[in-house]
């Protein structure tokens, strides 16, 4: 099987796996528990978060684990608007997130709080004087993606940073679930993002787990509560063979993204060039200055559904757009917010490289890509 | 890497006459000490000011990430230095000042020592020159002679143009050892820690105490105490911690002592104790964290009484303090977190409901004489174990494999 739907999840490092396994086995304790064995899980744990804190430039006390990125994403969301309510209900966000985002700003919303979508344009990108436009006194968030799960669109995080800094008190949480690992993203000092969530199960971690870290102190209203667990931020027993897989598979991402960055652009260029040679056959959303590892494109009068079959029997794994909403038959709203040629609307594909994909997969996937072309769509030149 | 060196200015040691040699030469050991860890600083010492030479961005952030926490240090400033070239030195200052570009508005003035009178330009001219220069190139300076905010000092050396304007606090105090040294008795509690810290900042070198009664009190705990001397060494000292066996003493106590009484019983053996001890280190007093009225064995009453057994000065710096704020000073020198741990002590396992808060000296003599405690004293101090820290072997390289 050549696998190339790493943004929808990825397969879990062996190194991750065993690191998992050993702490399942040797420090299982409780890690609230006071005797020895608890101590020493607690150890671990505080080890774990100290390794993401670094990784993210922040203090160790400003990293929580939580149960998946969306479970971060809604943590900020909500964390902030229900500790921030005071200084001002109106929040800011962008047409294109995760619905993670978009189902919690929906909530809000009828939960009394104000909120602006931006724009994007055909590249996916917003508009930066569009913010500054929007930004007012009583702006408490702004939660923008760093990298659209999609199309790969990138986002100007620390421009639109700076320009939210200046203006007002709002703070800035960043989705950087499908950027984690690909592109730099961390805090930085009294500039960048306030808030950054991040994913385990899409840098080769495990699913159910995730992050999300703070700039400084958190100042959030938990959802989760009970025991207190994480700073009293979020409770329940803390999985710490979870946060050890998470930390470690950080680490790995992190230490190998110049090499897997260099092999994505390569092959991105390279399938960019490739589908070219469709004209007009083919449109590609995903934009050269987008993220490396996500590429996104269309077959005139084709459905998306179609080409993933016929793609399938010949061993090739890739999706449509988005996993999550891979199921839904109407558009998505990435796709909607693109302003795209309705001809190529149905059939958006998304091919997405993670770090155990190989040249050799590439190669297969053009080879196999232009048989298909020609049994469904009969002739074209390539 | 524009800056050559650090130039530190020394706190309240320039005021010490005959003796500002030992704190000068104290103050440059405690530096090295601070960064034994990279390669070995060059440090000149000078009558009024240090400088540490800077060979690389890497030493540099290194030293101004620690600095701001050796006591002793007034302030420091980075020091870049240029060849005595005009341009040269416009366009230095120009990158020195970058800094404050983006401020409101800064007051502003150029200082100028000669000490290569062969210099082309005098000390007028000289300012006159960059003035002229540097206003134009920064709209939010104002020049101010008197308590500018910014003061770019430029000397002209004979080897070459130094040139500073970043005057960064440091931790003042004095250098540690600077005041010989003393025994701090560290429980795991908030304050103790906290009192051991401005010791430190006095110039006092600190080895600590903890009594440990196994198996009421627990390896955690004892790992507490032991991380919070760890804690300690940041300020830039080693320390000991003297570990000692307790339980027969605590045990004597409470069948020999009333329960109302025992509390001022136990302290007064771990004041003996520590007094055999402090007098073996060869440390001068002993520091404790008591504040006045705080608990039991903290009104005057408890103190006087606990106090009898010896005459060693008992340096109690947070007498006068309020919880919060020595809970605010924990918080700032990172204490706290390890301190409120929630284990037992040998302190909080035997608490009688109602310890005297007005105990009578006489009474508790009256009952202890029944017991040959300094046998038991005797025995507790001699099986001390000794631990130093900070410790060269990392802890928790268990760990690493994992991550």
């Amino acid at each position: 099987m050549i696998y190339l739907d790493n943004s929808a999840t990825t397969k879990p490092h062996k190194e991750v796996l065993s690191a998992f396994i050993q702490v399942n086995e040797q420090y299982f304790a409780n890690p609230s528990s006071i005797h020895k064995a608890g101590v020493e899980s607690n150890a671990l744990l505080t080890k774990a978060r100290e390794q993401l804190a670094q990784l993210l430039n922040t203090e160790e006390k400003n990293v929580l684990f939580t149960a998946s990125g969306t479970e971060s994403n809604n943590a900020a969301l909500y964390g902030l608007a229900k500790s921030s309510d005071f200084r001002g209900k109106h929040i800011i966000t962008t047409e294109i997130e995760h619905p993670s985002i978009l189902e919690a700003t929906k909530r809000l919303a009828s939960e009394g709080y104000e909120i602006d979508y931006l724009k994007v344009d055909k590249q996916g990108v917003i508009s930066l004087d569009e913010l500054r436009a929007k930004l007012r006194k009583d702006t408490i968030i702004v939660s923008i993606m760093h990298v659209n799960n999609e199309m790969g669109a990138i986002q100007p995080i620390e421009q639109a940073a700076e320009l939210i800094h200046e203006t007002c008190q709002a703070m800035l949480h960043v989705d950087a679930i499908q950027s984690f690992g690909k592109l730099p993203i961390l805090f930085n000092g009294e500039k960048g993002p306030d808030l950054i969530s991040i994913s385990g199960h899409k840098i080769h971690a495990l699913k159910g787990t995730g992050v999300l870290a703070f700039r400084k102190k958190p100042q959030v209203k938990p959802f989760i509560v009970g025991g207190g667990q994480e700073f009293g931020l979020r409770s329940g027993t803390v999985a710490v063979p979870q946060a050890v897989a998470m930390a470690k598979a950080a680490r790995l991402a992190i230490e190998a993204m110049p090499q897997h960055v260099e092999n994505y652009k390569r092959w991105a260029n390279d399938l960019h060039d490739f589908f070219a040679r469709f004209g007009e056959e083919i449109y590609v959303l995903s934009s050269r200055n987008g993220a490396p590892h996500i590429m996104s494109f269309s077959v005139r009068g084709l459905k998306g559904e179609v080409l993933i079959n016929a793609l399938q029997k010949r061993d090739i794994i890739v999706s449509t757009s988005s996993a999550c909403s891979s199921k839904q038959t109407k558009t998505s709203h990435v796709v909607e917010a693109l302003n795209m040629d309705s001809r190529f609307k149905n059939g958006v594909l998304r091919i997405s490289f993670g770090a155990n994909n190989t040249d050799a997969d590439i190669e297969a996937f053009k080879k196999q890509f232009i048989a298909v072309m020609k049994e469904l769509k009969g002739e074209f030149t390539s | 890497m524009i800056f050559k060196e650090i130039l530190i200015r020394y706190g309240e040691l320039s005021t010490k006459g005959r003796n500002k040699k030992d704190f000068i030469s104290r103050l440059r050991d405690n530096v090295r000490y601070s960064f034994h860890d990279i390669a070995p600083l060059k440090i000149r010492a000078e009558r009024d000011r240090m400088f540490i030479e800077i060979e690389n961005q890497e030493k540099f952030d290194v030293l101004m990430e620690r600095l701001p926490h050796v006591f002793g240090i007034q302030s420091f400033s980075p020091v870049a230095s240029c060849e005595k070239d005009l341009d040269t030195m416009k366009a230095l200052a120009g990158e020195i000042l970058e800094d404050y570009r983006d401020r409101e508005l800064v007051t502003f003035k150029v200082e100028v020592h000669r000490t290569d009178k062969m210099f082309p330009l005098n000390t007028h001219e000289l300012q006159r020159e960059m003035g002229a220069t540097l206003l134009p190139q920064f709209p939010n300076f104002k020049v101010q002679v008197k308590n500018p905010e910014v003061a770019l000092r430029i000397e002209v050396r004979e080897d070459a143009i130094y040139m500073m304007a970043q005057v960064i606090q440091g931790a003042g105090g004095m250098p540690i050892g600077s005041n010989g040294k003393s025994l701090l008795m560290l429980s795991g509690g908030i304050d103790s820690p906290v009192a051991g810290y401005l010791m430190m900042k006095r110039g006092v070198r600190i080895d600590a105490i903890h009594f440990f009664s196994p198996p009421y009190t627990s390896d955690n705990a004892l790992q507490k105490v032991k991380d919070l001397a760890n804690e300690l060494t940041k300020f830039g000292a080693r320390v000991r911690l003297f570990v000692i066996p307790f339980t027969e003493l605590q045990v004597a106590v409470k069948d020999a002592v009333p329960d109302n009484m025992s509390m001022t019983s136990t302290r007064r053996m771990m004041m003996k104790v520590a007094d055999r001890v402090r007098e073996e280190v060869g440390a001068l007093g002993i520091v404790t964290g008591e504040s006045l009225g705080q608990v039991a064995s903290q009104t005057l009453e408890s103190l006087t009484a606990i106090n009898d057994v010896t005459s060693t000065p008992i340096l109690r710096p947070l007498i006068s303090a309020d919880k919060n704020d020595i809970i605010k000073i924990a918080e700032k020198i990172g204490t706290y977190e390890t301190s409120i741990q929630p284990y037992e002590d040998c302190c909080t396992i035997f608490t009688p409901s109602s310890p005297k808060t007005k105990p009578k000296l006489e009474k508790v003599q009256h009952f202890e004489s029944f017991t040959e405690f300094d046998e038991l004293i005797e025995r507790a101090v001699k099986n001390r174990e000794v631990y130093s820290f900070p410790q060269k072997e990392a802890k928790q390289d268990q760990f690493a494999d994992l991550l």
